[in-house]
């Protein structure tokens, strides 16, 4: 279990996260949902640790991350996977290279073992015949498909995804979502996946942390939100007429 | 205040840079891939830098000290001298602050922004120390090598100029070029290079690495990587020479 106790950020006086507490379950998907610049990155950041949090604890399982040092954390982070908002594939690299490098660097597999595992990677998120390219030379929802094998090529128990519909078709959006949750009941994960993406929010989550103001406004299931008489967050999920017209149907 | 800002956070830097690496092999692997890509693709430009700073060095020398008092060989001796001691390790390092510092600077300020620098952290890899060593050692190690070039194709392009123009005949050129010879100023070039060096890849690697933005900001850094490594080469030049040489 991630757990977030009492965060507090900011930056330059300016306070983006204020007096955050939320649990995170395993083999749970887990959104956080904002509009831009609600602080959802910061959250995600924070809880991964690439920003350090002013006040407050981030806990795994028992372990106080957030107190941890550079060393210790590393540890931990062994176990985390993550898919960027822009995929972040080391660009120099082949698809390959990139699936095969956390696994150069953490594990004492020979060549052959390493490549059957990125191709494994590779094939669980179906690409096929694109080893050898290198990332400019995809797709965007290619390139977010090879994030995901990268992220998972060490069989993480956490797995984390900012943003991971931007840029991409409603199609692939649901490819990629559908993936997510796949992989997050296949390996057993903690997922968190920030999104602003509305069919998302309805189609897979199982746990919903929705953020407004650098504050947590509301928590629920993609359930609860059809009934959810929270003002806000309403304003934010049925924001066009046709989906404010579908709520007051249901 | 924003120079003790930035020494601070240099230094914190290079103390990430220094720690103990994840997988040796690995690092290995990166700092071979860095001696082609910052040492070997540079010997091109100092060959033709040196060939031509040593030749134009030889005549400047040549049509300055036309009087019958000064013996011609003193145009090899002068020319032997400035390559060695200012033009292969200060100059030359100048250039290369300009040639590798801003690929460096603009190769980890493109990772920084686009995330990839975040994603080796994620995975728990030190990310300063697996980026910037690599390229701290190959070129520490690389540097003397290329002034060793750049002296070598200097005095030769010198020797070319001087007999192919006639202000020097070939015999007064060698001899002046062994004449009153100090080995410890290739020792003295050496040392200044080694500086040099690291001065230009951690540096160019600091401002890659803390570049916030796009990639305006990118082009900005690599700008402030050439400037202050340039800077900081010359403020070296100057103590290293009084304390080596006096």
């Amino acid at each position: 279990m991630i757990t977030v106790n009492h965060i507090w950020k900011s930056f330059n006086r300016q306070t983006v996260l204020k007096d955050i507490s939320v649990e995170f379950e395993k083999g749970q998907t887990n959104l956080i949902i904002g509009q831009s610049g609600s602080g959802k990155t910061v959250l995600l950041k924070s809880i991964v640790g690439l920003l350090d949090i002013d006040k407050g604890e981030v806990k795994y399982d028992d372990v106080v991350y957030s107190k941890l040092n550079f060393k210790k954390k590393k540890e931990i982070r062994k176990k985390i996977g993550m898919l960027f908002q822009g995929s972040a594939l080391f660009d120099s690299s082949t698809v390959e290279e990139n699936v095969i490098y956390p696994l150069d660097m953490f594990t004492n597999m020979s060549y052959e073992e390493k490549r059957e595992r990125a191709n494994f990677c590779l094939n669980r998120v179906d690409i096929l015949n694109a080893n050898h390219l290198f990332p400019s030379e995809i797709s965007g929802g290619m390139q977010k498909r090879v994030a995901i094998a990268r992220a998972i090529a060490l069989n993480p128990e956490y797995l984390f995804c900012d943003e991971p519909d931007s840029g991409l078709d409603p199609i692939t959006t649901l490819r990629i979502n559908n993936l997510i949750k796949e992989i997050t009941d296949e390996f057993n994960t903690i997922t968190i996946v920030n999104t602003h993406d509305m069919n998302s929010v309805m189609e897979f989550g199982e746990k919903i942390v929705f953020i407004h103001m650098g504050q947590k406004w509301w928590e629920g299931t993609n359930k609860d939100i059809l009934h959810s008489e929270n003002e806000k967050l309403n304003d934010f999920v049925f924001a066009n007429h046709m989906a404010k017209r579908l709520k007051n149907v249901k | 205040m924003q120079f003790f800002y930035h020494f601070g956070k240099y230094f914190i830097l290079l103390s990430k840079v220094f720690s103990k690496p994840e997988k040796s092999k690995i690092y290995y692997k990166q700092t071979l891939k860095e001696l082609i890509s910052l040492g070997i693709n540079s010997i091109g430009i100092v060959i033709v830098i040196s060939a031509f700073t040593g030749a134009v060095i030889t005549l400047q020398t040549a049509y300055n000290t036309e009087n019958p008092f000064y013996p011609r060989y003193l145009i090899g001796l002068m020319a032997r001298d400035t390559i060695i001691l200012e033009f292969s390790s200060t100059m030359v390092g100048l250039i290369l602050a300009g040639k590798i510092g801003s690929s460096i600077a603009s190769e980890i300020g493109t990772m920084r922004i686009t995330e990839q620098i975040d994603a080796l952290e994620i995975m728990g890899v030190n990310s300063a120390s697996y980026l910037i060593l690599p390229k701290i050692i190959a070129f520490v190690l690389f540097n003397p090598l290329l002034t060793m070039i750049s002296i070598a194709v200097g005095v030769f392009g010198g020797w070319i100029a001087g007999t192919t123009t006639g202000v020097v005949s070939s015999e007064d050129f060698i001899y002046g070029i062994q004449y009153a010879f100090i080995p410890f100023y290739i020792t003295y070039a050496l040392i200044k290079t080694v500086f040099y060096a690291f001065i230009i890849t951690s540096v160019s690697s600091y401002y890659g690495y803390f570049v916030r933005g796009g990639a305006l900001e990118v082009g900005r850094s690599s700008t402030k990587a050439v400037v202050y490594s340039s800077i900081i080469i010359l403020l070296c030049d100057v103590i290293l020479t009084q304390l080596i040489l006096s």
